[in-house]
């Protein structure tokens, strides 16, 4: 990630920011995308980031991944990311065998051992017997956990989700949750998941990171101790969703008074 | 979490194509072929009914496919074919390479897509037969002059094949080559290329018929002495007012150019097919 030096950081830390700001454009265009963004996730922690379309979620994202940098501030990471898209992306002239490998061929992985542990992989995701098939021989979540299988040949204890399931039918979503926090666990990933859907947020996080509009901020974190396994439809979950959905809104309420 | 997450998959993959056999497949490509053969034979007869123009500037079908079948028994129209066929090829050859190198250099570097981006395409529209007197200018009534405008025909199509194909490659898989961790060449290799290959295709067949219009032109114009070819023949024939002769020369050229531009076509399809853009359509 960045090069520069940051504060030593605490054994068991993952993924730390500080300070980040991310300007778009200059002069009277600027928009602020991102300010004073200040962030610690611990090694095998589950965060999911949850905010309004346009509050930076995604800005974010792609700074922790290394697609963009910031304007100021500074990113460290225990590796390098991987990054799990919104629409899958997977590329559509390979099969789901293809696309697996191409990430372990990216890496460096030699030729002789790319299919056995793609295989492996997408067995982890259980899409065994679909390894032949093209990106549009499959369903949504299947799509989607190729992706994720890509992102586990990618070797990095970090994976970076941006709305992953956001595309994807209730029922499909909730059994990709299962899917997701399974793999996570067996793999000891940290995971960094942006989405809008505050049940969603609630559903999967150790911890709930609220961000507010204009500019994208950080305006309320919280520590989401209800036991697993957890359901999107039980009360547990919707109740802490309402409540933080009204911190969110009065988040956003205090900014838009300010702005007048 | 807990063990009890391992829900078996209980999603349904999206359908996929089945294969209905061959032969209705080859029946259903056939018969409107066949078909509309039939209209332009019918069409062509009821004309030549009508006596619109003598028999010997306007031969009957049955007259000119008769002629095809006599010169195909010829030794000259083999040589003839196999003269236009091989500078087809040769042209075509070298004006994928040109054409293909220029098109990656102008979609890679700013500067020279600003230079001769839109010149590629204004040379797009230039009709190639004006490039004739020129080319005889410079070599002669000789080969370099055909495959010079067979060259020029040919390579500015392919060219914005290859730009168009770079510039369109969604800016998300080349997100995912830099999260992947590609360097510029992997880059290339493993995504850009590949991605842009449909439209590239689309240009190769573009090029195709841009070099077989030229080399035509070019064969009517230059003709050189000892050595035959189609269009050499087609202007032989109107000289010497074989009219069957000429048609079935023609015919010749029109299924040639069918020939190849339906190869270009078959494999553009497949190659969409394999990536889910076109469902069901051939």
């Amino acid at each position: 990630m960045s090069a520069q030096a940051l504060e030593v950081v605490a054994d068991g830390t993952a993924l730390q920011a500080r300070g980040l700001r991310k300007v778009f454009g200059s002069g009277d265009d600027a928009t602020v995308a991102l300010d004073g963004v200040d962030l610690d996730i611990r090694a095998g922690e589950f965060v999911t980031v949850v905010g309004a379309s346009g509050c930076g979620k995604s800005t974010l994202l792609n700074i922790f991944a290394g697609l963009d940098a910031p304007t100021s501030g500074t990113v460290w990471t225990a590796t390098k990311p991987a990054l799990m898209f919104q629409d899958a992306t997977l590329l559509p002239w390979l099969t789901a065998q293809r696309n697996v490998e191409l990430a372990l061929k990216l890496r460096g992985v030699p030729r002789a051992q790319r299919a056995e542990r793609a295989r492996q992989l997408l067995d982890v995701v259980r899409l065994t017997g679909w390894e032949d098939k093209r990106p549009h021989e499959l369903s949504g979540g299947m799509r989607q956990r190729v992706s994720l299988a890509r992102c586990l040949a990618q070797d990095t204890s970090i994976v970076l989700m941006d709305e992953p399931l956001g595309a994807l039918d209730a029922m499909t979503r909730d059994h990709l949750h299962d899917e997701i926090e399974s793999v996570v666990q067996e793999q000891n990933l940290t995971v960094v998941f942006v989405t809008h859907n505050m049940r969603e947020a609630v559903r999967l996080g150790d911890r709930v990171i609220l961000m507010g509009s204009r500019p994208g901020r950080i305006v309320y974190e919280t520590v989401i101790d209800l036991p697993h396994p957890r359901l999107m439809d039980s009360t547990g979950v919707a109740e802490r969703a309402a409540d933080l959905t009204t911190r969110l809104k009065a988040g956003k309420a205090y900014l838009e008074g300010a702005d007048s | 979490m807990s063990a009890s997450v391992l829900t078996p998959n209980v999603e349904k993959p999206a359908p996929v194509r089945s294969g209905a056999g061959w032969a209705p497949h080859m029946w259903a490509w056939i018969w409107p072929k066949a078909l509309a053969i039939l209209l332009v034979l019918a069409v062509w007869q009821l004309v030549y009914w009508s006596g619109w123009r003598p028999a010997y500037v306007f031969p009957s079908p049955i007259e000119t496919l008769s002629q095809l079948g006599t010169m195909v028994q010829t030794e000259r129209f083999w040589s003839a074919m196999g003269t236009t066929v091989i500078r087809a090829i040769g042209g075509f050859a070298l004006a994928l390479v040109i054409g293909t190198m220029i098109g990656i250099l102008v979609a890679r570097i700013t500067p020279l897509r600003l230079a001769i981006g839109s010149l590629i395409t204004g040379l797009q529209t230039m009709p190639s037969i004006a490039w004739f007197p020129l080319a005889i200018l410079l070599f002669g009534l000789d080969e370099q002059a055909i495959l010079f405008v067979v060259v020029l025909g040919a390579a500015p199509s392919i060219a914005n094949g290859v730009i168009s194909g770079i510039d369109n490659v969604p800016p998300a898989f080349t997100r995912l080559g830099r999260v992947l961790g590609a360097g510029p060449v992997a880059q290339y290799r493993d995504i850009v290329l590949p991605a842009a290959l449909p439209t590239y295709v689309s240009g190769l067949t573009q090029g195709w018929a841009f070099a077989w219009r030229s080399l035509m032109a070019g064969e009517l114009l230059v003709i050189i002495a000892e050595k035959p070819s189609l269009g050499a023949q087609l202007e032989f024939a109107r000289q010497f007012s074989q009219a069957p002769t000429l048609l079935a020369t023609m015919l010749v050229i029109l299924i040639l150019g069918m020939v190849v531009d339906g190869l270009f076509s078959s494999a553009a399809r497949s190659l969409r097919r394999r990536r889910g853009l076109e469902v069901d359509s051939s």
